[in-house]
């Protein structure tokens, strides 16, 4: 499912790489941590993915395409099959909580009929019923994490990306929006979610990626947050 | 393609910055209409010239018994044989399509009727006072004055030779300089107006940008985000040409009003009206539509 090989990013200006030479694999259906502290690259691995960001070498295959072949006029396509969760929500604070998932579906020209049809499922999915009308400041931080998740989810794509989905959130929410990512992931979509969160991490027994200083030191298949091995 | 949605974003954004909105719309309206006002005159030009071009002639005075002028005080007033000699030049010079004689009798008669509303002149001119001439028309009224003109004064019996388009030169360059003037406030007003459509939608942008980045996020296509700006760049220079289209009308009216203080006929038809608030439209929408586009390159790059 997404694909890097021999994978450098270097911004202009900065004397290390953010990311040098990495190679990896995630399957379809995977759930994938990516651990690492700050300034380790793990949002630019996730921007190189987006194809936010072109590598400065090596060659990246998502979902089957090539990026470095992708014209700027087709990146919405891939975007399509890419949905993202960010620590900030980012959710449009005019909207109600079903608007806000509907106006992802909106802009990409789905009919209104199918709107109608999808928006309320994912509502359920994310454990949202009954709060279609409600606006962002009314909810908890838990619960907007959850309106962003549908909002990423509602066009079914193949991938989810998750960048510190639990950063703003208490403990005892974050349980909740892993369960709805699990929930997500066995839908058979591909789940990469970035995380300082140890305590998620060692519960979940998921993959674990570890990136330092740009470069991947520790790929488990069922690993833990920390360095034990 | 959902054009509800769309219109919806475009209503919002046009909401958002209201008091901009309505500076752009009243400054596409004022430099489109100034643009339009320009037009409109080189028309009116163009037909007053083209009225005058078949009508312009070359009058021919001949010496007359009480013209005390040097040219004709040397050999009295003119002889037939003078005349025949005058006709048998002007028959060829090949600059000239046709001539006709006025006789003193009917220059006497066309002054009756030219004064007929004025008493005063009516009887102050009497038969005799008026020369006759030959009205000459020449293939091309402004270009071949002068050398018919030459050819023919000195010649005896001949007065002097008054030039029509002398008199509408003066004319010209009034008109000429009234539409340059239109048309360089028009010009500034116009890139004022470029400068505010921009400025506009980088504000529209900027208001919009949570959306316009979940639009990216999600892969909407280029087009559907930048759409609703384009629209809202495309609807303030729609607003502002409509309402320049109802100052063109008005000008128009004010040029019909103007019909009565001059004896030859100054309004436009409705079709060069129309002609003229196409063209508006079309530069209106074109400045419009292209200021945004590229305004938007610059902020929404994907």
């Amino acid at each position: 499912m997404i694909h890097f090989e021999n994978v450098t990013k270097a911004y202009p200006n900065q004397s290390r790489p953010a990311l040098e030479s990495v190679n990896l694999d995630v399957e379809k259906g995977e759930f994938v941590f990516l651990v690492g502290p700050s300034g380790s690259g793990k949002s630019t691995f996730l921007r190189l993915i987006l194809r936010e960001e072109r590598p400065s070498e090596g060659r990246i295959y998502v979902a089957g395409r090539d990026l470095a072949r992708l014209t700027n006029w087709k990146v919405p396509q891939l975007r399509r099959r890419i949905g993202c969760v960010f620590q900030d929500f980012r959710l449009l604070p005019a909207k109600n909580v079903y608007q806000n998932i509907a106006f992802a579906l909106e802009v990409i020209g789905k009919p209104r009929r199918f709107i109608r049809k999808v928006v309320p499922e994912v509502i359920d999915l994310v454990g949202l019923e009954g709060k279609h009308d409600r606006m962002p400041d009314e909810l908890s931080g838990g619960e907007q994490q959850r309106v962003a998740m549908a909002r990423a989810f509602v066009n079914r794509p193949m991938i989810l990306l998750a960048d510190e989905p639990t950063g703003n959130i208490d403990p005892a929410t974050s349980i909740g929006i892993m369960k709805v990512l699990d929930r997500i992931n066995r839908t058979g979509t591909t789940v990469v979610m970035a995380t300082h969160d140890a305590a998620i991490v060692d519960s979940m027994r998921k993959r674990v990626i570890e990136l330092e200083y740009g470069k991947v030191v520790r790929d488990q298949t069922r690993g833990v947050y920390g360095q034990a091995y | 393609m959902r054009a509800q949605f769309v219109f919806g974003e475009v209503w919002v954004g046009l909401r958002r910055n209201l008091t901009m909105t309505v500076a752009l719309i009243v400054v596409v309206a004022i430099s489109l209409s100034l643009l339009g006002t320009g037009l409109l005159f080189v028309k009116q030009v163009d037909h007053t010239r083209s009225l005058w071009q078949s009508r312009l002639a070359l009058s021919v005075y001949l010496c007359s018994a009480v013209n005390p002028d040097t040219n004709c005080a040397k050999n009295g007033p003119v002889t037939d044989a003078e005349k025949a000699q005058i006709e048998h030049t002007l028959n060829n010079l090949p600059q000239v399509v046709s001539f006709t004689y006025q006789s003193q009798q009917q220059a006497y008669q066309q002054a009756r009727q030219l004064f007929a509303n004025e008493p005063v002149m009516l009887n102050f001119v009497q038969p005799g006072d008026l020369p006759a001439s030959f009205q000459v028309k020449m293939k091309n009224a402004e270009a071949d004055a002068v050398p018919v003109t030459d050819a023919l004064l000195g010649q005896p019996g001949v007065d002097s030779v008054g030039n029509d388009s002398a008199i509408l030169t003066k004319f010209y360059q009034l008109l000429d300089g009234a539409r340059n003037a239109v048309i360089v406030v028009a010009i500034i007003l116009i890139v004022a107006a470029i400068l505010l459509v921009a400025n506009t939608i980088r504000l529209s942008a900027f208001n919009r940008r949570r959306e316009t980045a979940i639009m990216r996020l999600v892969g909407a296509s280029n087009f559907y985000v930048q759409l609703p700006f384009l629209v809202e760049g495309m609807i303030a220079g729609l607003f502002g040409w409509l309402i320049a289209t109802g100052l063109l009308a008005g000008a128009q009216a004010g040029l019909d009003g103007l019909q009565q203080y001059f004896p030859f006929p100054v309004s436009l038809s409705t079709t060069d009206l129309v002609e003229v608030v196409i063209v508006t439209m079309l530069i209106g929408l074109v400045l419009c539509g292209s200021t945004s586009f590229l305004t938007l390159r610059r902020y929404l790059r994907v």
